[in-house]
């Protein structure tokens, strides 16, 4: 299995080249070294405290490394702002839910479709310039408008508003909340909510997705359907780094483990060895199934 | 009152406004537009009590309605910074100031500005920039100012923020009193041009006069007209979405890759055009600019209006601007006690209620969310 | 730029701006207090001083002390003013606190609320003196400035021939080092002041451990006024003025010095205080006393582009993560 897997995607996306961060005396992260391929789902699992939430911080440009470098697609990545890491090509999701609350669904996924676009103030201001063409289902319904845009093209702010839209309740589709898609964030259900994070992720175009717990708080039926969501996901093409506790979940769908313990990594392999790591047995141990 | 907000919650304008046709929104708009051009000549019983001069010394009525106009200019602008970005801004008052002296430095004859120009080029005496070329000066050197304070203050803190633009407004407002080789220091600047116009062909007195108040009513009318609808195209746009999410969340805003920094400087600097063109015509009104018209106390009223009104919603902060002009103005006899209404209309509105008079309809929520967290936090106890 | 007076009279203007500077320090006490614990800019802190003048003012007149007064009454009208202010303004401080903060705290809302109703409060206070007392009791209220009876008349202590001291500066710099100590030994040794720096670092953790956060609350709002009031009483001996919108500079500047020397850190308010006060004479000396009310604000957002967390660091609490 590892053969076919390495020789599919064989690929490096992300190296984390012996990463070490402190918080004053805390070393949170300790000399961390692993890496992802592309189009694999990797895990990333730890007792609490491990230091997996700070490892994906450091990825995002949250906090910068004490020591050691994170590298993207070839590029060091390591201290540089959160919104340019973005435009590289990774997105998160958060462990404590973070949407933007008073903005609704869909307007939180197109902050995410933002990313992408090249509207400036003075596009915004004018909607004039630059022109680009669309195709016909984006050109406006109002028949002399449409004339008008079929000759001179429309506005760039235009064409990126209506496919920011298009893209956006097309992954508000693909996650499931599209049916409450005008609704404030702040408003859905939790299981939404987590569901939009993820929306709201892959809308910024990412080649690298990282979920911290998308499954927390969800009943087992639920976690699996959120499983299946995670490989449909790997499907499109995206790369999926997933931090859970649940092992027994990990174990189903991800290619690959890491284990964090302590800050440190203990383990680093496919499910079903490090299942049998005996250091992640005793890591684990007493460590209760939260299936709850 | 709980019965008022009841019958208000069931009348429930805004949802029948934003699900209304298009016609009838127009319609609608333009009546109100029609009422606000010709509410300079309203003279009719009993509607004419809103009028500010029907006592002797009461204040011009076109004159009050320009004050008006410019103050939700003003509330306009500064409701970019506060209600959209969510950066509290104490000095906007600076900005005001600027536009005011930009104009009066580059338009005005008498301004030490000009007179070092005519010296150094020879130009003839008297010469000055024309008041259409002042304007974009103007805006510039606002939307310089508002780089420049921002560039190394954004990335404080809001309530360092706070602070730090209060002193930005103190500082500009020092400058004009002391520079006296720049701004003539407290005797200010006499003179300061008028947009341009039709000459009264008998009397010789420009266009735009202290005695046809209405015209300069209609023209903030218009101007207020013209931005609003700039901004609100801003709103409705990236550039608005990545606002209202800083204000939201700055760091998870970050990381879906809205910088920041670059939002909030476009914020602060379009925030401080906007004041400075109702600074502009506030100065081109006045006909003479002095640095004690633009006092810290001027800054707070400002807030206040954003603030009362309602942050965040743009038909708030006009309300805003117009109760806290107007009503002053409409009972003479308390002027006097306008700051220390505006004192305790804040304290009240703020505990009361602190989404604001028309709020947001989506922070009105917000804040109704905080408020049971905190019942909850304080019941698990 | 006139370096010649500034070196002229290099002794005398740091002693000017020591006893400036103390008297921001103690006001800066105010600021770092509420800050430590509730992390909010207490607003309308520089109206608490404002009241401690006029308090002074007003004990003055209730036992008939003026310049000329006889040794007794002014013995007694000073010890009146050193009780008074301090209490004037502590009341002053916890009406604030109790009126408008309590409510918010309530409600939990958000920063800003809590910074514009601080606005609010201090446009009160301010207009109260200015316009409200004015309305009912006429002069001295209202909104020019008011002289104070100078009761301790200047004298000069020392004189030598590059320094000269007075009477007032030193007492003004001692009774201001002798608060700041009380007060820090206050909060650091005496049972009250434990729980105050347990709410500082963590108030869920000492709400947990039965410490009552509306009284920790009372109290940093109490001893931050009473501060405030000394300060004032010092102000008056020193500069003999009020008026409505005293506050307001003094406020700005007393806050710089809080942030300057670590806003939350009581010693860094002495320090940073210290150091404005004679930045600000230093820089009024070379430049003109027109622009003496700029230093403070470039001062600020220097500290705070370079060394946001102040000269001595931000805490409260010894260790706050
Ligand atoms: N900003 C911070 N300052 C100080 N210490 C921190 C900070 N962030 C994290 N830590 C510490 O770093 C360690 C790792 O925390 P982290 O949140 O990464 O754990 P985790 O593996 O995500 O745990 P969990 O399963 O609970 O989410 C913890 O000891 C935590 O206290
Ligand atoms: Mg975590």
């Amino acid at each position: 299995m590892t053969d076919t897997l390495e020789s599919q995607a064989g690929e490096v996306l992300l190296e984390v080249d012996h990463v070490t961060l402190r918080f004053g005396g805390v070393v949170a992260l300790n000399d961390v070294d692993f890496h992802i391929k592309k189009g694999e789902i990797l895990g990333l699992i730890g007792p609490n405290g491990a230091g997996k939430t700070t490892c994906f911080n450091a990825m995002t440009g949250v906090y910068r490394p004490t020591e050691g470098e994170i590298r993207f697609d070839g590029q060091q990545i390591s201290g540089r702002k959160p919104h340019h890491i973005t435009a590289l090509g990774i997105a998160r999701t958060f462990q404590n839910i973070r949407l933007f609350p008073e903005m609704t669904a869909l307007e939180n996924v197109m902050v995410g479709t933002d990313a992408r676009h090249k509207t400036s103030v003075l596009g915004a201001l004018f909607k004039v310039w630059p022109r680009v063409r669309v195709d016909d289902v984006d050109l406006p319904r109002n028949r002399v408008k449409r004339a008008f845009s079929q000759t001179f093209g429309v506005s760039r702010h235009y064409a990126e508003e209506r496919a920011g839209r298009r893209v956006a309740m097309g992954l508000l589709r693909f996650v499931g909340v599209a049916d409450r898609a005008n609704e404030l964030a702040k408003n859905l259900p939790y299981g939404y909510q987590r569901r939009l994070e993820i929306a709201r992720a892959m809308a910024t175009e990412p080649k690298l997705l990282c979920l911290d717990e998308p499954a927390a708080g969800f009943n087992p039926a639920e976690k699996e359907e959120l499983m299946g969501l995670i490989r449909k996901i790997r499907d499109r093409g995206l790369t999926v780094l997933l931090i859970e506790h649940d092992m027994r979940l990990v174990m189903g769908v991800t290619d690959r483990i890491v284990v964090l313990e302590f800050g440190t990594k203990i383990a680093d392999g496919v499910p079903s060895e490090v299942a049998r790591n005996p250091k992640v047995i005793a890591a684990y141990l007493g460590e209760p199934d939260d299936a709850a | 009152m709980p019965e008022i907000s009841e019958l208000w919650k069931s009348v429930n304008l805004r949802e029948r406004w934003e699900t209304a046709p298009t016609w009838v929104r127009m319609i609608v708009s333009g009546i109100l537009l029609a009422i606000a051009i010709y509410l300079p000549f309203l003279n009719v019983l009993p509607f004419a009590y809103i009028r500010t001069d029907l006592s002797t010394g009461g204040s011009d009525w076109s004159g009050v309605l320009t004050t008006i106009v410019i103050y939700m200019i003003v509330a306009t602008g500064l409701n970019v910074v506060i209600g959209m970005a969510g950066l509290l801004d104490l000095g906007y008052v600076g900005f005001y100031a600027i536009g005011a002296y930009s104009l009066a430095l580059f338009g005005s004859p008498d301004s030490p500005v000009t007179h070092w120009f005519a010296d150094k080029f020879g130009l003839s005496e008297g010469w000055s920039v024309p008041f259409v070329a002042c304007v974009p000066i103007a805006i510039a050197i606002a939307l310089a100012a508002g780089v420049v304070l921002g560039a190394p203050t954004l990335r404080l803190r809001g309530d360092y923020l706070a602070i730090v633009t209060m002193g930005f407004g103190e500082i500009i407002r020092i400058i004009s009193r002391n520079a006296n080789g720049l701004t003539n220091g407290p005797n200010g600047i006499t003179n300061v041009p008028t947009p341009p116009g039709p000459k009264d062909p008998d009397t010789g007195q420009p266009f735009f006069n202290p005695i046809d108040g209405y015209r300069w009513y209609w023209l903030c009318l218009a101007v207020l007209i013209l931005l609003i609808w700039l901004v609100r195209r801003l709103e409705y746009s990236r550039v608005g979405r990545s606002w209202l999410a800083i204000r939201e969340d700055e760091d998870a805003a970050a990381v879906m890759g809205v910088s920041g920094f670059k939002y909030k400087l476009w914020a602060f600097a379009i925030g401080a055009a906007v004041g400075a063109i109702a600074g502009l015509l506030f100065g081109s009104k006045q006909t003479f600019v002095e640095p004690t018209g633009f006092a810290l106390n001027l800054s707070f009223l400002f807030v206040a209006m954003v603030v009362i009104g309602g942050s965040g919603n743009m038909v708030g902060a006009l309300f805003g601007a117009f109760l806290i002009t107007y009503l002053p103005e409409r009972f003479r006899g308390l002027s006097d006690w306008r700051p220390f209404c505006f004192g305790v209309a804040l304290v009240l509105v703020m505990i009361l209620r602190p989404q604001g008079l028309i709020p947001n309809r989506r922070r009105a929520r917000e804040l109704e969310d905080r408020r049971l967290e905190a019942e909850e936090v304080a019941t698990d106890d | 730029m006139n370096f010649h007076e500034l070196f002229a009279h290099f002794g005398d203007i740091t002693v000017d701006g020591l006893t400036k500077g103390s008297i921001y320090a103690l006001v800066a006490l105010g600021y770092t207090l509420v800050y430590g614990v509730l992390k909010l800019i207490n607003f309308a802190h520089s109206e608490v001083f404002m009241v401690g003048t006029w308090t002074v003012l007003g004990a003055y007149s209730l036992v008939g002390a003026d310049e000329g007064s006889g040794v007794g009454i002014l013995i007694i009208a000073t010890v009146l003013g050193f009780l008074l202010a301090p209490l004037a303004s502590a009341g002053t401080a916890l009406a604030v606190e109790r009126i408008a903060y309590r409510p918010l705290r309530r409600k939990n809302a958000p920063p800003l609320i809590f910074l514009i109703t601080a606005i609010g409060c201090s446009l009160v206070l301010t207009e109260t003196f200015g316009q409200a007392l004015h309305a009912i009791f006429g002069p001295p209220f209202g909104r020019a400035a008011v002289s104070i009876p100078s009761l301790i008349p200047e004298k000069e202590w020392v004189n030598l021939s590059w320094i000269a001291i007075s009477n007032t500066q030193i007492l003004v710099i001692v009774a201001a080092i002798v608060m700041m100590v009380a007060l820090d030994a206050f909060v650091n040794r005496s049972r009250l002041g434990r729980g105050v720096r347990a709410v500082a670092q963590d108030p869920d953790t000492a709400a947990l451990m039965g410490v009552n956060q509306d009284r920790v609350i009372m109290l940093i709002f109490v001893l931050g006024g009473a501060m405030a009031g000394i300060a004032a009483m010092l102000y008056t001996i020193r500069y003999d003025i009020t008026k409505f919108d005293i506050g307001f500079l003094i406020g700005v500047k007393a806050f710089t010095a809080a942030v300057l020397g670590g806003i939350g850190n009581l010693r860094g308010a002495l320090v940073g205080g210290l150091v404005l006060g004679v930045v600000e004479v230093y820089s009024s000396t070379l430049f003109s006393s027109n622009w003496e009310d700029v230093t403070a604000f470039v001062v600020l957002v220097l500290v705070l582009m370079f060394r946001p967390t102040g000269i001595l660091g931000e805490s409260l609490a010894k260790a706050r993560a």
